[in-house]
């Protein structure tokens, strides 16, 4: 099975208030197709790794590959092209535009792609919403709909492009049971059916129990 | 494909918000529609102004001055040359007021290609006479048909016309003054004459009305033909020659030139009304100063404006750099919002000012001393308005790029740690 993920001695320290290592020679790598969930007690770096895996910090050191490609070091305008092709992300907060309709939320980032035609794009996040069951919402004004549904918005957004792989921050960690069930098992559904890679954070055991490998941090390290 | 969707995003953004976006874009549209009435309003006046005087004064004007001579006799005798000399009682030479070889001269400036018109004139100094009352007064003998072209002389005709005196050799059309003093009308006659006492009787086909008191006064046009009659001269008496040349700033040089060439006084507009260009300096620089004032002040309402949208929409930019989105793109986001702000705010001061300078052009103004002006004079040079629509864009495009840099520079993960 090919690598679609690969950290290498990552570090990072804050400065400010003071110098704190956050993140202390974290490696790992991830199999395409895997489904990994990363767990660990508050505030010991999970975001942080998160957001350096995800090529929105780029202040760390040590080497990113995404895809068997070296990421570390590449210029702001190539990491925010990779983010778009490559890197699908789900927050913990739906995080969408609150004055566009679910649609253009689903639609903006393959627009900024520029792969296909907007009837094309629209198709396809149509059928990215019937998937996650919310195409009855694709109208209406993103900011009207429920909590659960706004999160499986996020996903369909992070799915629009066919990135290589999908990261969550806590992404069930806002919803409630019913719904971090849903999400879960659309999460579930992605990985054995479309061989989709997933690296999700989250404190919820019951969930990272039924990924296919959990990853345990502790003050910044890889424990297990 | 990549604008197009930049701008849908602002697009959506800017109708989410219509009363910021309304008020950004009233701001700009007040200072540019300012600017332009401004501008019409000032420069109208300032034409009309410049008419009183520059449009109706020739730019080089040929006469013979009565002066003391330049040259004593005693500066001929060379044993003095070197002694300081006293000459007292110095007495103006005797000087004819015609212009000696009038004619001739008329064909070589006609001949000038810097020339657009000459106009040769007999001034002639007469009495009117109404009943047992003389009045002093000046006769202009004239090509009226040329003044009128080069002059603006149909412009202070309040009554007849001028072709009306072209076609009655015995003519005059009379200044509104001499008319008022004497009782006469259009269609009467009046007697003139002159210091030698030979009498004239003119019709009066017309009246104008200068604006200058002491002109419309004393002063009255007559054909050039019957003013060389009265005096009992010929067809080369000329007292005076104006010429109005293509470019009125080569006046000065010009003056100079054909005084030295052919030794009668020339005098350039330049020299005659100083004062009138500095007044039209200071007008124009008066309406810019305002109108920039009113820019910036806009130009700061886009300013808090934007700043307060990028404030409010950080998460947004969050998520549009989280999802591929470079910070170009987040930047030309708000720049162009700014820039749709400037333009559409800039096209509606255009039209604002269009309408008010239409009704201030409509606002009755009457004045003496122009009397075919009925209403405030605008002037619609188009130049102002392109002038206005590029402020509109340099003031919001500086208003924009501050704060649309500060989008740039959002770190999207300081954004979502702050949830
Ligand atoms: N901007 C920052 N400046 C300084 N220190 C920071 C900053 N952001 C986070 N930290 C510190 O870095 C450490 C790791 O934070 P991080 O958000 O990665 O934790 P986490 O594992 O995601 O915790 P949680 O489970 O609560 O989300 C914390 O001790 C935090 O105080
Ligand atoms: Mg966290």
């Amino acid at each position: 099975m090919e690598t679609i993920l690969e950290a290498k001695g990552i570090s990072k320290f804050f400065h400010i208030p003071e110098e704190i290592q956050v993140l202390d020679n974290v490696s790992f790598s991830m199999k395409k197709g895997e489904f990994v969930s990363i767990m660990g007690k508050s505030g010991c770096g999970k975001s942080t790794l998160l957001y350096v895996l995800s090529t929105m910090d780029s202040d760390y050191s040590g080497e990113l590959y995404i895809d068997r490609k070296l990421i570390t070091g590449q210029t702001p305008n190539q990491l925010a092209h990779i983010r778009n092709a490559n890197i699908g992300f789900v927050f913990q907060f739906h995080y969408l535009l609150p004055e566009f309709t679910v649609l253009e939320n689903v639609v903006l980032p393959a627009k900024k792609l520029g792969l296909k035609t907007y009837e094309e794009i629209e198709f396809d996040a149509m059928e990215k919403l019937k998937l996650l069951g919310i195409s009855d919402q694709a109208l209406k004004l993103s900011s009207r709909i429920s909590g659960g549904q706004k999160q499986r918005v996020a996903i369909a957004r992070a799915l629009i492009n066919h990135p290589s792989i999908i990261m969550g921050d806590e992404p069930t960690g806002n919803l409630d049971s019913r719904n971090a069930n849903v999400v879960f098992d659309i999460f579930k559904e992605l990985s054995s059916e479309k061989n989709l890679s997933l690296l999700v954070v989250t404190h919820d055991e019951d969930f990272a129990k039924r990924t296919d490998r959990i990853i345990q941090m502790g003050d910044g390290k890889i424990i297990s | 494909m990549k604008l197009r969707l930049l701008l849908s995003i602002s697009k959506t953004h800017l109708l989410s918000r219509k009363k910021q976006s309304i008020t950004a874009a009233m701001g700009v549209m007040f200072g540019i529609g300012t600017y332009v009435i401004m501008m019409g309003f000032m420069n109208g006046l300032n034409g009309l102004l410049d008419g009183l005087i520059l449009n109706r004064t020739p730019h080089v004007r040929l006469y013979n001055e009565v002066a003391p001579s330049q040259n004593q006799p005693v500066d001929l005798y060379k044993v003095y040359d070197n002694k300081v000399r006293f000459v007292h009682s110095i007495k103006p030479k005797k000087v004819q007021a015609k212009i000696h070889n009038a004619l001739p001269l008329i064909d070589y400036l006609n001949r000038q290609r810097s020339v657009l018109g000459v106009t040769p004139q007999v001034k002639v100094q007469s009495f009117y006479l109404g009943g047992s009352t003389q009045l002093n007064g000046l006769l202009i003998g004239a090509d009226v048909l040329k003044e009128k072209e080069f002059y603006n002389l149909a412009d202070y005709i309040v009554q007849g016309a001028v072709e009306d005196l072209a076609r009655t050799e015995k003519g005059i059309l009379l200044g509104a003054g001499v008319a008022k003093k004497l009782a006469l009308k259009v269609g009467d006659y009046v007697q003139v004459t002159t210091k030698s006492g030979e009498i004239q009787t003119l019709k009066i086909v017309g009246f104008f009305q200068s604006g200058m008191a002491d002109v419309d006064n004393v002063q009255s046009y007559v054909n050039l033909k019957m003013a060389q009659h009265i005096f009992g001269q010929s067809r080369d008496y000329i007292t005076d020659i104006n010429v109005k040349l293509i470019d009125i700033a080569d006046a000065p040089e010009i003056a100079k030139s054909l005084s030295k060439k052919f030794g009668v006084t020339a005098t350039d507009i330049q020299t005659a009304n100083a004062q009138f260009e500095t007044g039209s300096t200071i007008r124009t620089l008066i309406s810019y100063a305002v109108s920039i004032t009113l820019l910036i002040v806009a130009g700061f309402g886009i300013y808090n404006i934007l700043n307060m949208m990028i404030f409010e929409k950080m998460n947004d930019i969050a998520i549009l750099k989280a999802t591929g989105f470079s910070g170009s793109d987040v930047q030309w986001i708000f720049m162009s919002q700014a820039l749709i702000i400037g333009l559409v705010g800039g096209l509606a001061g255009l039209s604002l000012g269009y309408g008010v300078s239409v009704l201030i052009d409509s606002t009755p103004f009457e004045t003496a001393a122009l009397p075919t002006i009925k209403t405030y004079p605008i002037d619609y040079n188009i130049k102002y308005y392109f002038i206005g629509v590029t402020f509109a864009m340099i003031s919001t495009f500086l208003a924009g790029w501050f704060p649309s840099r500060k989008a740039k520079k959002i770190d999207p993960v300081d954004i979502i740690r702050g949830q």
